[in-house]
């Protein structure tokens, strides 16, 4: 006790001296704030650096060309045709898959799920799904879609490993929005005589409905950039026809462009970089389809 | 419809009216069902990745003995006489890991502090989606960057740097993962009650004291939290490093020259270099397996330290 109160003595005396400080103190404060700032913008000029690098870097083979050409061994030749269409082929399959099974479980978990260990065993796993490195669900898509159940380096095969890599983040933003649904809509439409099933269908997901889309958008805009699993399941790095079928081989963009990036010409980086521009403006208007949908049919309750 | 009814005798009604509620119910009770199947889809996703890396690593070390992936010093899958030690992998995994955290740590940190404590609403609603932005960029954007434009930048600085080597990836890789660090850290240090912050600036705190005495303290497992999962993240990460980074697993912890990591190795062999049902096809998954149990155990590090350690308030 002593020892303690000696200590806040002496504290108190340091204390004391400190107003003296307080010019030294004051410009702490302002230099780190300055620190501070600079590390926010950091992050704003390496953004921009990126572009503008890519940007001055692709413009040049940035042409009509670059879409409605295969690749070549040519760099003034080589287009994205394939790996553009694969890439729509991919999204449309899973798209759907994704949505069925994220929002089912968000559904479950929301509306019907009890408070019990099971519940929160799906919880955990599903926050602990979000963690797991895309590369090795490459490895799960490999050994399940496209050797056990026979489905070769196919579109299905690739589309099945991408619902599973993003369902994590679908069920979270599909819970989010259907959370943000108040009670109060749900009573009075039990009040009035519907079922469980009612409510769900008719009050509770079109109001969630905005949140749950504006989700599965950014869900499905990581996975149009995703490279890795698809190099795992064996998309093809170098192809010159279109997917016919959900059974076709295929090759991504991100692929495409991985595969130019690493070979050692000069030019195929610069054709690299006008398709990672094409790629980054997809990105940006599924991000703004996005927000779109967000600001415009969102209600707040 | 309702002169029909009129005519109706009421026990038809009632008949008609319960058929209609038997297929109501039919839905009824097939809808739940149908959610937990979903529901348990990604459960059986959980136990199809760990079946899947425990079936076909233990093919691998049929061939390779435990003791020797573990404690051998050299990773040469493809030589005659191969050698499948993971140290190598593990090194240039975690070194590059490293580099990352050295530039996303006080980076992020220091963003995070700065979003939470000194910027304006206005400056904020301005900086968070840029940080979103750069989020949202593939990893194999990061890659081509790191590899045409940091490390020729680099290499004006350091004359000995290689084409392919483990700095130019880390250092992007930092860059990757500054958002998630501020974004994780800002909420943590968010949450953290007004009243507290006023109570040190009554007592004549300054702002950078408030934010390095009061906030940071009572936000600290979250902000620890944030950490842990980036590094979770450096080390799944595989484009960048498969880009930038080289295809030479090396003992050595020369950070100039090409190193190989976990995930950079497992997508090389998967190009092509190995035939279904060798030794090296099912060291990816060897690989793969070390590479999950150590990204799971960040992750639970990661909750345990933010749910265990969390100051209520």
């Amino acid at each position: 006790m002593k020892a303690a109160r000696q200590e806040t003595t002496i504290t108190t005396e340091e204390r004391l001296q400190e107003p003296a400080n307080l010019s030294v103190r004051e410009w702490k404060n302002k230099i780190f704030k300055g620190i501070f700032t600079a590390a926010a913008g950091f992050s704003l000029l390496m953004l921009i650096v990126l572009i503008l690098r890519i940007f001055t870097q692709g413009i040049g083979y940035l042409d009509w060309n670059l879409i409605t050409s295969f690749a070549s061994r040519n760099p003034s030749d080589a287009g994205i045709l394939a790996a553009f269409v694969g890439t729509i082929w991919l999204m449309a399959v899973t798209a759907p898959i994704s949505f069925i099974l994220g929002v089912g479980t968000a559904i479950y978990l929301e509306e019907y799920a009890n408070k019990n260990r099971f519940t929160s065993l799906i919880q955990t796993n599903i926050s602990n799904l979000a963690g797991v490195p895309s590369v090795v669900f490459g490895l799960l898509g490999l050994t399940l879609f496209v050797r056990e159940l026979a489905m070769g380096r196919s579109i299905i095969a690739g589309a099945l490993t991408m619902s599973l890599l993003i369902l994590p983040i679908i069920v979270v933003a599909s819970q989010e929005a259907i959370r943000s649904v108040p009670t109060n809509l749900k009573e009075a439409s039990y009040a009035m005589g519907a079922t469980n099933w009612q409510t769900i269908y008719r009050v509770v997901l079109p109001a969630a409905l905005p949140g749950i889309l504006t989700g599965n958008i950014l869900a499905l805009s990581r996975a149009i950039g995703e490279t890795a699993p698809l190099i795992m399941i064996g998309a093809l790095t170098y192809i010159a026809f279109l997917p016919e079928n959900l059974l076709s081989q295929f090759t991504v963009m991100p692929i495409q462009i991985f595969n130019w990036t690493s070979r050692p010409q000069e030019e195929f980086h610069l054709v690299a970089a006008a398709g990672i521009i094409v790629l980054l403006a997809m990105l940006l208007l599924m991000n703004s389809i996005a927000v779109w949908i967000r600001n415009k049919f969102q209600r707040r309750f | 419809m309702m002169a029909d009814h009129s005519n109706t005798p009421i026990h038809k009604m009632i008949e008609e009216k319960a058929s209609k509620k038997g297929m109501a119910n039919v839905t009824e009770t097939l809808m739940p069902k149908f959610f937990l199947v979903c529901a348990i889809i990604s459960i059986l996703t959980t136990i199809g990745i760990v079946f899947t890396l425990v079936f076909e690593t233990f093919t691998f070390f049929q061939d390779v003995s435990v003791v020797e992936f573990i404690t051998s010093p050299d990773w040469y899958p493809m030589f005659q006489d191969p050698d499948f030690g993971i140290r190598p992998l593990l090194l240039g995994t975690f070194t590059i890991a490293f580099i990352a955290m050295c530039l996303a740590i006080p980076v992020g940190l220091a963003s995070a502090i700065y979003l939470s404590e000194y910027a304006s609403d206005k400056t904020r609603r301005t900086v968070k989606p840029v940080l979103e932005v750069l989020a949202g960029i593939p990893t194999i954007v990061y890659g081509f960057f790191a590899l045409t434009f940091i490390t020729p930048l680099l290499q004006t600085f350091i004359p000995g740097l290689a084409i392919y080597n483990a700095l130019s990836p880390g250092i992007v890789m930092g860059i990757m993962i500054i958002p998630m660090v501020a974004s994780l850290s800002e909420d943590a240090m968010s949450a953290v009650p007004q009243s507290m912050r006023q109570g040190a600036f009554a007592l004549g705190a300054t702002r950078l004291e408030v934010s390095l005495k009061v906030v940071l303290p009572a936000a600290l497992s979250g902000v620890i939290a944030s950490f842990v999962l980036a590094i979770s993240r450096a080390v799944g990460e595989t484009m960048i490093v498969t880009v930038a980074g080289g295809a030479n697993p090396t003992a050595d912890l020369d950070i100039t020259s090409s190193m190989q990591t976990m995930t950079a190795y497992i997508v090389q062999m998967s190009l092509g270099d190995a035939g279904f049902g060798t030794t090296v096809y099912y060291s990816i998954y060897a690989v793969g397996m070390t590479l999950f149990i150590f990204t799971l155990a960040m992750n639970i590090i990661a909750h345990v330290i933010s749910n265990r350690f969390r100051e209520e308030y």
